[in-house]
């Protein structure tokens, strides 16, 4: 039997925190790849403590649904799920690259394979596409068009924007839009001078962040001029300073995010069957569909 | 009722590879006959053709083992303890630790399978905080597989309700959305505060999806109830769990011991959550405070308490000071009444003209206009030492 463990932060104040978790965890339950799919929280229930022991399997992949490695998937996380033997250094990794390392769970005697964020997986570069064409209602989106992948940003931790530029730079490489930059909230270059750095009239704005809540539907929205106060929503595409903004939301609640905890899983050694390709073709079903209403007030 | 002939294969299948003893009912092969025993009756040198007709009046016998080792299996796992104890079945648990445990919830006395089969086909209730359980035999008796159990979900306060008057739910994840917000339509943080919302109820549930029900309301409450029984509860006291945090949670192995309990009689107790605590401020060293009488052990200081603590270490780092403000013993008064109504909770019960309680919002209105300032601080001058 194996298992799949979701790790999100969660929230103890905002109910909408874990929405993407329950999201990703149905879609790939629906798959059927695993025998048990559970969700685990820093701040809900079931907590990383004690999420373990509710499982049957004995084989368990724990795939923390953040975006950078550093202070949650280098110390909470292995901490919480009681990782003996657990060492940063075991990932091996230059701040994007961490794959999996598999350990024992001191409580439980089960064997976790504990794998990368989900946000500095190579798939994440097709999901923040996949955003870009679903904000803007066109499968074939890109000519013409300028990406900003956003991120928080923060000298606490320098992966953090690694991240973010990692991305960045694979969507450069793959010519598609006409430009392409990193921008963040806390550091230069910023969000709020979005149009400065863009030469493309159409400018797809997507933040890599987990799930909305105030950094995607307060600050960003009005920080960039979108909205003078995000409760009063604001309109996709927006126009700022004579460029249209499609702004995108949460890159986390995008639906292929489930395709990269199951990628994340299976560089692990999971056996998961055909269920990339059944998330990925329910993902490009719903691309081409009408694009997503402006943001409802106090999401 | 007859046993179906697909349970009673299955047995004798099984019995051809070995012995089935299970509940009270033994079927052994010796050597060209068999042997048959139940806690009331024993066969021997029943002839295979025998065999079958001995099982028929003993069909619940035969179906209660099909259901547990074919349709529920898992041996020694929380699942099936927590399936087993819905029916008040004799619970299999062997206790593996060193300590010794009461067995809570209450598992004593068990039923035998006919005592089982009787309340089953009735309905068994059992409660689990709030939540009400009732275990069944499926409605249709023809159903092959006979002897199967489905399970009925929904709040203790609903238990008297109708049917028809309830929100009908049978997929488990939907007991996320119900479990997310109190009755007043406030997110609840804390799974086990006792603020579940009534109203719903999950029906024909299967075995595998009431317990993943029961989890979606209250984790992880079914895997450390079974290691309560086994007596592998592993309970990490406050102190060591102070001293694990990192980063803005640091800070908490420096709260004051009496900090500490002034927290658990704040967070821990029945009227605020669930769980009984099992933590203490260390191993040897209890905390004065009751851990309530709640279902489910707790075995740990949980996320809310933890991000609680932090700011009640930094409170506590303050001085005292010495505060002179102007109040008639009235107002002193209501000041302790304004204090205990928001603890317990019963500001939206004080009505709108009840003048008399101190906690009236007129009451408290008035106080403010009378003793704050214009910059809307309570009136009082510091007196330092």
């Amino acid at each position: 039997m194996q298992a799949l463990v979701i790790a999100a932060h969660g929230s103890h104040l905002n109910p909408d925190a874990s929405d993407p978790t329950y999201a990703h965890a149905d879609t790939v339950r629906e798959t059927g790849a695993f025998d048990e799919v559970r969700e685990a929280f820093w701040k809900e229930e079931p907590h990383f403590r004690e999420v373990i022991r509710t499982l049957e399997s004995d084989e368990v992949f724990v795939v923390p649904l953040f975006i950078s490695e550093g202070y949650f998937t280098e110390q909470v996380i292995p901490r919480e799920l009681r990782l003996e033997e657990w060492d940063p250094e075991k990932w091996d990794s230059d701040g994007t690259s961490a794959s999996q390392v598999t350990l024992e769970a001191e409580d439980v005697g089960k064997t976790i394979h504990y794998c990368g964020p989900v946000g500095t997986h190579d798939a994440m570069t097709d999901v923040i596409v996949q955003r870009a064409e679903s904000v803007t209602g066109d499968p074939d989106v890109g000519d013409g068009v300028g990406l900003a992948v956003v991120g928080h940003g923060t000298e606490r931790n320098e992966n953090s924007a690694k991240a973010i530029e990692y991305h960045t730079e694979r969507i450069r490489e793959m010519d598609r839009f006409d430009e392409a930059k990193a921008l963040f909230m806390d550091e230069e270059p910023e969000v709020d001078d979005v149009t400065d750095y863009f030469e493309t009239e159409d400018i797809v704005v997507v933040p890599l962040f987990i799930a909305d809540g105030y950094h995607t539907q307060e600050d960003i929205p009005e920080d960039m001029g979108l909205t003078e106060d995000y409760r009063l929503g604001w309109d996709v595409p927006s126009d700022v300073d004579g460029h249209r903004i499609w702004y995108a939301g949460a890159v986390g609640t995008e639906g292929l995010m489930a395709d990269v905890i199951l990628e994340r899983a299976a560089d692990a050694g999971a056996d998961i069957g055909d269920a990339v390709e059944s998330v990925r073709e329910a993902a490009s079903l719903e691309t081409g569909a009408d694009p997503e209403p402006s943001a409802e007030p106090g999401d | 009722m007859t046993a179906t002939p697909a349970s009673v294969e299955a047995l004798l299948e099984t019995v051809d590879d070995g012995a089935v003893a299970f509940d009270g009912f033994r079927v052994e092969r010796a050597a060209d006959d068999y042997a048959l025993e139940t806690p009331d009756e024993e066969w021997t040198g029943l002839a295979a053709d025998d065999l079958a007709d001995a099982l028929e009046p003993l069909s619940d016998y035969v179906t209660n083992w099909r259901y547990w080792q074919r349709s529920v299996g898992g041996e020694g796992t929380a699942r099936r303890a927590f399936l087993r104890w819905c029916e008040r079945a004799p619970l299999e648990v062997e206790e593996v630790g060193d300590e010794e445990t009461d067995a809570y919830p209450s598992v004593d006395d068990p039923l035998s399978v006919p005592e089982r089969y009787d309340a089953l086909r009735d309905g068994l209730d059992r409660e689990w905080g709030q939540l009400c359980i009732t275990a069944r035999l499926v409605d249709d008796a023809d159903d092959d597989p006979a002897g199967e159990r489905v399970y009925d979900l929904w709040h203790v306060d609903d238990a008297g309700s109708d049917l028809a008057d309830l929100e009908v739910y049978d997929d488990p994840r939907d007991a996320r959305e119900i479990a997310t917000y109190d009755g007043d339509g406030r997110y609840r943080p804390l799974k086990t505060a006792p603020t579940l919302p009534s109203g719903w109820a999950f029906t024909g549930l299967s075995g595998g999806e009431l317990v993943e029900t029961v989890e979606f309301f209250y984790p992880a409450t079914v895997a450390n109830w079974h290691r309560e029984l086994r007596g592998t509860l592993d309970v990490d006291h406050w102190t060591k769990t102070a001293e694990r945090q990192t980063g803005i949670y640091d800070v908490l192995d420096e709260m004051p011991r009496e900090g500490v309990e002034w927290m658990a009689e704040a967070c821990c107790v029945d009227s605020q959550c669930l769980r009984r605590r099992e933590w203490e401020f260390d191993e040897d060293d209890e905390l004065d405070v009751d851990g309530g009488d709640g279902p489910f052990p707790c075995r740990e200081p949980c996320s809310l308490v933890v991000a609680a603590a932090r700011k009640w270490t930094i409170l506590e780092s303050e001085q005292e000071r010495t505060y002179e403000l102007e109040l008639t013993a009235s107002e002193y008064n209501q000041l302790a009444e304004l204090i205990d109504a928001v603890a317990e909770g019963r500001t939206d019960e004080i009505r709108e003209a009840d003048v008399n309680d101190g906690a009236n919002r007129y009451r408290a209105r008035y106080l403010r206009a009378k003793r704050f300032d214009e910059e809307g601080n309570l009136e009082a001058k510091r007196i330092d030492d």
